[in-house]
């Protein structure tokens, strides 16, 4: 049979996915994926809770966060939105097959996730510019940190979903074999999520 | 035909052909057998690399400022004058170390006054952190989960791996990073972090405070949260496995109480690791990137003027971050060695586990309450008697369900045919080990008995207690009691004895004075504190005492070492269920070959049916693939 041999052939190596994915390995492979999800939730949730802790202990002076520009963060907030929906869209495309609306919903997905980090950079050279660093003062401490963190899951996210788009153009995926695309937009969904709470609790409240 | 490899619908995991090359096979493998055999030697190397420098410590408790023997000669720095005579080109002469472990010779004259090599100062504060932290993170969380949760459990359930074999390799490979990284920190110029495993800003953060907080310290962190990422994907990996991969008839109230504790640990490995990293990042932002998280306003070192930090921060906040997860790392560390005591009970003294449901019952009560403890690390830190109220309560609740387990083992033993071969040996002391331990821990939770008690030696007795005499000993019977599936061969029973009663006197002796001396008030993490303090004077017998306890116990662990080795590649061969055992790695060969089992096993009761119908079943055991008589008569 086909599976026994496909990895006779690449006995020992990491391998690659040239057959159908079978339901229980793409619930199973699902399983992990949302149990990282849940490892990154508490991670973000370590850091949300000291800020919590550090602002409500501090004084006004102290935590001081009003220089944030909560106008740019909104249309991040939207092309993280929107870069969710293009995401679940490419999902669902390539379920029915059609490669190329999923292709295009993926190459979106990066654009908008590639607008978020280029805000993200504008916002953090303007505040360099102004030599508000990460030890100004507790909140920056906090704000530095907390949307690092964030930009770095997001940078992965895109690199990833780089990776996905050159091989989905490949041909690799289908309705029968999408697992990893399922996969990655789960995590991009959290990582839309992470932000959701970021941008109230840093610039809003 | 794919039919014999998957006549469990793939559940089980494909057979794989085995891999050839010297490469595929041993170093990046992605099989669940190897990769447990490479934390399993990874973490026996920290193992005495942190037993060393426990002696050392010890050294310089009981003979403060004497050069430690050998190590000392063999690793002291140079002195200034040493060094100009060995490089008398200035330009190719190094600096004097500093911030090392060891002192440097002292010289008057050209000649020798005071010889070097004893443990100095700030050197004894890096031994202590690094002791600690190797200990914890090096050797007994890779051992537990990283060698016998990957070697055991797609045994245990029926499988032919894990659920991602691949994710798998990479926790291995984090760990060694994180290996490098933290043996690294040894050769900076200012040396490894001093502040404790426990690592508490602002001295942690600051280094101002410690020379060493922005590198060794930093350095500290990173070690630590790849060591952490290592921790989360295996979790995952484990949960998943145990989930999805279940052979046909293993219900989850037929696995075998090991696999269940690894569960159980890796809910903890998968939900508080990452509180872990997120306190490590601050910690390394505070080190490295100025922030202030964990550093007040206007914070002085002994300067006249504070530092020009902005401040904000509070150095409570990283004690609660901490200890969140450390605190349900202690119960990762204690988890899987009761799941392997349990195991090695049963087999051991022929009886099904008593009570097996509120076995597992506890251990899910360990796992939620484990989550709401924290706060008894923090008595003494100003959290306030509210808070110190609501965890006191918690804590004291959470002996409950180690209690039951204790009153199960003990149950299990008695009316048990107790066989005295080491696996057993080690199973009947870990229950009596981990049974002081625990009380211990009892005195402890009462906040007000914590006052005078945080931070002494009755800590260091109570933590010792479980975590050696509990999980280590537990770790020493799994070694010698899976031997034959992991090397094929037996090890040696008279040498396994011998290695027991050794380390089981000697333990005693080392660790049980440790109660009196911290009821007498003697302070921990402290090379000197009899030459500082004249009250601890009438104590400083009873440290060389445990000194020399802890010196004999630290070369008999070389009885065991030797056994080992010797036994892998020279002991007798081993048949493929030499102690009888009903779990289902006994019912494939010894050594376990590439793919587990020819046939994916059918599961058809629980592990623990010991002397549970020998009259119809005609032994005292049963493996649970087999039916019994009785099931197959209807």
């Amino acid at each position: 049979m086909s599976d026994a041999s496909a990895h006779a052939a690449h006995a020992g190596e990491p391998g690659h996915a040239v057959h159908a994915v079978s339901e229980f390995e793409h619930a199973q492979s699902k399983l992990g994926m949302w149990l990282f999800l849940a490892s990154e939730v508490m991670f973000f949730s370590g850091l949300i809770g000291a800020y919590i802790v550090l602002r409500m202990g501090g004084t006004k002076e102290v935590f001081d966060g009003s220089v944030l520009n909560w106008k740019l963060a909104a249309v991040n907030t939207v092309a993280l939105l929107a870069s969710s929906l293009t995401m679940a869209l490419a999902i669902s495309a390539i379920r029915r097959d059609d490669i190329h609306r999923a292709a295009i919903n993926i190459f979106l997905t990066i654009s908008l996730g590639g607008v978020f980090l280029i805000i993200k950079a504008i916002e953090y050279s303007t505040k360099f510019l102004h030599h508000i660093t990460p030890g100004t003062n507790v909140f920056y401490s906090c704000y530095f940190t907390m949307t690092g963190f964030h930009g770095i899951h997001v940078l992965a996210g895109l690199i990833v979903l780089g990776v996905l788009l050159v091989r989905i153009l490949q041909g690799r995926y289908s309705s029968k074999n999408y697992t990893v695309i399922e996969n990655t937009g789960l995590y991009w969904h959290l990582v839309d999520v992470v932000w959701i709470f970021l941008f109230p609790i840093l610039y809003l409240l | 035909m794919s039919q014999e490899h998957h006549d469990d619908d793939g559940r089980g995991g494909h057979i794989h052909q085995e891999p050839t090359s010297f490469f595929w096979k041993y170093v990046l493998s992605i099989d669940h057998k190897m990769i447990g055999k490479q934390y399993l030697f990874t973490a026996m190397f920290f193992l005495l690399f942190g037993g060393m420098m426990a002696l050392m410590m010890r050294w310089q408790i009981a003979y403060p400022s004497q050069p430690v023997p050998v190590l000392g000669a063999l690793l002291k720095p140079l002195a200034a004058e040493q060094l100009e005579a060995k490089y008398p080109d200035a330009k190719t002469r190094p600096k004097p170390a500093k911030n090392t472990i060891f002192t440097a010779d002292t010289l008057k004259d050209g000649k020798v006054v005071i010889q070097g090599g004893a443990i100095a100062p700030e050197g004894y504060t890096k031994l202590v952190t690094m002791h600690g932290s190797m200990m914890i993170f090096f050797v007994i969380i890779p051992i537990l989960v990283g060698a016998f949760g990957n070697f055991l459990i797609p045994l245990h359930i029926g499988a032919r791996d894990v659920a991602f074999p691949i994710l798998n390799a990479l926790s291995y490979w984090l760990f060694f990073i994180a290996s490098v990284l933290i043996l690294g920190a040894f050769f900076l110029e200012a040396g490894t972090a001093a502040a404790g495993w426990t690592s508490y800003p602002p001295l942690s953060a600051l280094s101002e405070m410690d020379p060493a907080s922005s590198s060794g310290g930093a350095i500290w962190v990173l070690s630590l949260f790849f060591i952490g990422f290592s921790s989360i994907v295996t979790g995952v990996n484990f949960l998943a496995t145990i989930v999805t991969m279940r052979a046909p008839g293993m219900t989850w109230t037929r696995l075998p109480l090991v696999t269940w504790s690894q569960f159980i640990t890796a809910v903890f490995q998968t939900l508080a690791t990452p509180v872990l990293a997120a306190a490590l990042m601050m910690l390394f932002m505070d080190q490295v990137a100025g922030t202030n998280f964990f550093i007040p306003a206007g914070i002085h070192t002994t300067a006249d003027e504070p530092l020009s930090r902005a401040g904000g921060g509070h150095p409570l906040l990283w004690q609660h971050v901490f200890w969140f997860y450390s605190h349900p790392a202690v119960y990762i560390l204690i988890l899987p060695g009761m799941g392997i005591a349990s195991d090695l009970l049963s087999t051991f003294a022929r009886k099904p586990i008593f009570g097996y449901k509120a076995m597992v019952a506890s251990m899910c009560g360990i796992m939620f309450l484990g989550f709401v403890v924290w706060g008894h690390h923090m008595f003494l830190s100003g959290i306030g008697a509210g808070m110190g109220k609501f965890f006191m309560t918690t804590t004291m609740l959470i002996a409950l369900p180690s209690a039951i387990k204790v009153f199960n083992w003990l149950a299990t033993m008695y009316g048990g045919s107790l066989s005295w071969r080491s696996p057993g040996l080690w199973a009947y002391s870990f229950i009596a080990m981990f049974t002081i331990g625990g009380l211990s821990g009892i005195f402890m939770a009462a906040t007000p008995v914590d006052i005078p008690m945080h931070d002494t030696y009755y800590i260091v007795a109570h933590f010792h207690y479980v975590v050696f005499g509990g999980t280590l000993m537990a770790v020493f019977g799994g070694l010698t009691f899976w031997f034959p599936k992991f090397f094929g061969r037996m090890m040696s029973e008279f040498w396994a004895k011998v290695h027991w009663a050794f380390t089981f006197v000697a333990f005693n002796l080392t660790f049980f004075p440790m109660h009196l001396l911290g009821e007498g008030g003697h302070m921990r993490r402290i090379g000197s504190a009899v030459e500082k303090y004249e009250f601890l004077q009438p104590l400083q017998g009873m440290n060389v005492f445990i000194t020399h306890a802890a010196i004999l116990l630290g070369f008999s662990q070389l009885i065991f070492l030797a056994n080992f080795f010797y036994s892998m590649f020279y002991g007798p061969k081993a048949e493929a269920n030499p102690w009888r055992s009903n779990t289902l790695e006994w019912t494939t060969a010894s050594p376990v070959p590439y793919h587990n089992y020819d046939r994916i096993p059918i599961v058809q009761h629980g592990p623990y049916e010991y002397n549970a119908a020998p009259e119809t079943t005609g032994s005292d055991w049963q493996p649970q693939d087999r039916q019994t008589n009785a099931a197959k008569k209807g």
